[in-house]
């Protein structure tokens, strides 16, 4: 099997060349025969690296140890669905796992992007070849994970070595939320290499008008989206596997999946500018090149050991590869987009400050700052190396310092920018648009005050869901109530066609919605207390705001690739008994006799009670460390709601049906907003 | 300059102000110098005065005790092994860590996992750590490889 991944690697660098020639000369010299041949080659090299893939996952399930691999990161013992996440677990294999990401997106895009684009296509299939080719010679010359184990002898001679079982997966890995969360974290940030194809195909044929902006909105719409959830589902993963009783470090690894996201989010919004006005079209060219070059560059700083991360892949020399890949790309992009200068140009010129498209500059501008704070923050040990040697690093404090007003600021945005007229807002539109959501949103802050919520930054947070929150809910209220009343349709049934007939606007609604949550669950944080109870005894019970907890047994137990010391703690809310809780202390077996926690938690609207057990080295008394975190339960909530969101934006628009088609009345000021879509 | 663009332009400085002074706050706030144990060795007096310092090594095997409430362990370079009557020091190129941090230690933490210690440098010369981040050793690849020369040698 690993000759038929070996070779099947061999193969797919040659598909992607010749599909590269044959796309460029095809497109040339006119010849359609060529184009469509080097179209069939770019499937074929999706057909060749998955047979690759598949190889690997083949030799995970049958344990074949005497690759190096599987050896590396699997065991016997392992149940089937960890053996196939495995596959990613490590450098090599998520290395392969990335380039089939990239070619089944780009046989997805060039077959359905068949018929289309005609001159513009065969340049986007080359430059999706061409990232291929660096993957595939990654893999054929540098991390070819097929590789037989060895051992390179003193004498320079290489023994192969096959141990009768692996070393197995790291136990913080065995997770089910690791079999989910890489393969969406990957297929986000590959996403955007769709656009940055298109990106050049277009400054190369010089059409740098809607079709490739239409086209690529949709794709980094799915990868955008895609990463949203996969990032959330990390922080998820942290959050109960861990076990320090938070989701987010600002960890470099954090961090570079983060920065690409950010851009791809202020591209999302800059595109409708270009779209409805013409203007910022060297912005979106930049900001879609830039998408790509940070999802390259997050993958180049996790795993060339260039930044320290307490992220477990292992340090290796693809670094320069890597780098040197980057700098090609962007280079070869820059070249193009100062070349092509001229056909960018603007159609039309800004509205005024408080306009539509102003804020979605002042979006951009803010999203553009944070995601480059992040990159300073994160490469300043580098940096600072190479200044005078001395190698500091920034922590935390830094990163929410700027990001948390960028971040209530966006929120802002968030409620004022859709409902903001191009051009120029009237005063009469503000006042009726925001009046209601202003008042509503301030009129919260003083329960909010009351009730205890004294963070400067947690309650302007609150009090900002709850205007955007608002402004979302009336939109739909107000839609829906316009819909009803021309089309006869009940209220629920109008707003489920209202959505639909316009995907686009109420799809980006939901998701804004979704970030109203995920608003509501970061403010939480700020009430995050920690309670540390070392020497506990059964019978010990411990006081945390309305919870009483009381430790009702402690023991040994045997699973079944580990032992564990457990623990039973009952819960009482206001003296009521609410939960039983049973944190863990695991030992691994095998070679790799790693500790781990397994966290207890009890996840209400209100709060998290989060119970971690760090065991007991007498037997009669064990230590605990209890976080009371507020709110925790929303992030995951608006993380769901804005995938949903994602979906329904993606959708077609659904066309008028049997009913009688009417048209429904809109108010002069919001047809400039039924034209947003 | 038109005064629309001059809106424009006064706005986004005045965003950008205020980032960057949020930034340097933040930045003063968590800076902290990032070194390997002979790097903090040869910076010599420097280290003392340092208030946030974040020091890298590898867990030396069975250096790690509980002292009341700290734990105390020693990191040094890869794979060292410690002597029979070892003390940490410059001589070896390992530091005596005293951890009295408030967080639990983490999973990973344990002999020969590669350990980032946050804290500062004691006139006495351990290191009082405040914070511990610690990532999974490779020590395995290393163990198997060295069994297996070991058996080739003998063969």
């Amino acid at each position: 099997m690993a000759q038929v991944g070996q070779f099947s690697l061999a193969l797919a660098f040659i598909v992607a060349l010749y599909s590269i020639v044959a796309s460029v000369i095809g497109i040339r010299t006119r010849n359609d025969k060529l184009i469509a041949s080097g179209r069939n080659a770019a499937i074929a090299n999706c057909f060749a690296v998955s047979a690759a893939i598949f190889s690997l996952a083949y030799l995970f399930i049958t344990n074949d140890f005497t690759i190096a691999y599987v050896a590396a990161h699997s065991s016997i013992d392992l149940p089937l669905h960890f053996k196939i996440s495995s596959v990613w677990g490590g450098q090599e294999g998520s290395l392969l796992f990335w380039a089939w990401i990239l070619t089944v997106y780009s046989a997805l895009c060039v077959f359905q992007n068949r018929n289309k684009h005609r001159s513009m296509m065969p340049y986007v299939t080359a430059v999706l070849m061409a990232t291929s080719i660096f993957f595939t010679a990654m893999h054929l010359f540098v991390v070819n994970p097929f590789k037989l184990g060895g051992v390179q002898l003193p004498g320079g001679a290489v023994r192969l070595f096959h141990p009768a079982d692996g070393d197995g997966l790291n136990p913080l890995l065995q997770d089910t939320l690791m079999v989910i969360h890489p393969p969406m974290l990957y297929t986000g940030l590959v996403g955007f290499a769709i656009p940055y194809a298109f990106c050049i195909a277009a400054l190369i044929t010089r059409q740098l008008g809607d079709t490739w902006i239409r086209t690529t909105r949709r794709w980094t719409m799915i990868a955008w989206g895609i990463l949203a959830v996969g990032i959330l589902l990390g922080g998820n993963w942290a959050y109960h596997e861990l076990g320090w009783g938070g989701y987010w470090a600002w960890d470099p690894v954090e961090n570079a999946s983060l920065m690409p996201w950010l851009i791809g989010t202020a591209y999302l919004h800059s595109v409708m500018v270009q779209e409805k006005k013409g203007m910022l079209k060297i912005w979106n060219v930049v900001l879609v090149v830039a998408a790509y070059t940070m999802s390259i560059f997050g993958t180049t700083l996790t795993r060339s050991g260039l930044v320290d991360s307490v992220h477990a892949f292992a340090k290796s020399d693809i670094g320069g590869y890597f780098m040197a890949f980057i700098i090609v790309t962007l280079s070869g992009a820059l070249y193009l987009i100062l070349d092509r200068l001229p056909y960018l140009k603007a159609d039309s010129q800004m509205g005024s400050v408080v306009s539509r498209e102003s804020s979605f500059l002042f979006n951009n501008l803010v999203l553009l700052v944070a995601c480059f704070a992040i990159l300073w923050g994160t490469m300043f040990p580098v940096l600072s190396e190479w200044y005078n040697g001395d190698k500091i690093t920034v922590g935390a404090p830094f990163f929410n310092r700027v990001n948390v007003p960028i971040a209530i600021f966006l929120l802002f945005l968030t409620g004022v920018g859709p409902l903001l007229a191009w051009r120029k807002a009237s005063t009469n539109s503000l006042k009726r648009n925001f009046m209601l959501p202003a008042i509503l949103g301030l009129g919260s802050g003083v329960p909010l005050y009351l009730f205890g919520v004294r963070h400067f930054y947690a309650w302007l947070s609150l009090v900002m869901c709850v205007f955007v929150g608002v402004t979302i809910i009336r939109e739909f209220y107000k839609g829906a109530q316009a819909r009803a009343y021309g089309t006869g349709e009940r209220f629920h049934e109008a707003i489920v066609n209202l959505t639909l007939r316009n995907t686009r606007r109420y799809g980006g609604y939901i998701i804004h919605f979704g970030f109203v949550l995920l608003f509501v669950g970061w403010s939480g944080q700020a009430f995050s207390e920690k309670f540390r109870l070392p020497d506990s005894k059964i019978g010990s019970h411990f006081q945390v705001h309305q919870y009483d907890l009381r430790v009702e047994d402690m023991g040994v137990r045997q699973g079944p690739n580990y032992a564990a010391q457990y623990a039973d703690v009952s819960l009482y809310e206001y003296g009521k008994k609410k939960a039983i809780m049973k944190p863990e202390w695991r030992r691994y077996g095998g070679r790799d006799q790693q500790g781990t926690t397994e966290v207890a938690i009890l996840s209400t609207l209100k709060t998290d009670i989060y119970l971690v057990f760090q065991g007991s080295t007498d037997g009669v008394s064990g230590d605990f460390t209890i976080y009371y975190n507020p709110l925790v339960m929303w992030v995951w909530i608006g993380g769901a709601i804005l995938g949903f969101g994602t979906v329904i934006a993606l959708l077609p628009n659904r066309q008028s049906t049997g009913r009688k088609s009417q048209r429904v009345h809109v108010k002069e000021g919001e047809e400039i907003e039924q034209a947003a879509t | 300059m038109k005064s629309k663009q001059l809106k424009f332009l006064i706005g986004s400085v005045a965003i950008l102000t205020a980032l960057a002074y949020f930034g340097y706050q933040g930045f003063n706030e968590s800076m902290s110098y990032f070194q390997t144990v002979p790097e903090l060795y040869a910076s010599g007096d420097k280290a003392y005065n340092r208030t946030s310092l974040k020091v890298q090594g590898e867990v030396v095997k069975g250096s790690i005790r509980r002292d009341g409430q700290a734990t105390v362990f020693a990191i040094g370079p890869k794979d060292f092994k410690a002597p029979s009557n070892f003390a940490p020091g410059p001589q070896t190129q390992t530091l005596m860590v005293r951890y009295i941090g408030s967080d639990a230690l983490p999973d990973t933490f344990r002999d020969y996992a590669s350990a980032i210690v946050t804290g500062h440098l004691r006139k006495d010369g351990t290191f009082e750590g405040t914070f511990i981040q610690a990532q999974c050793a490779s020590k395995y690849q290393r163990e198997n490889a060295a069994e297996v020369k070991k058996t080739a040698a003998k063969e």
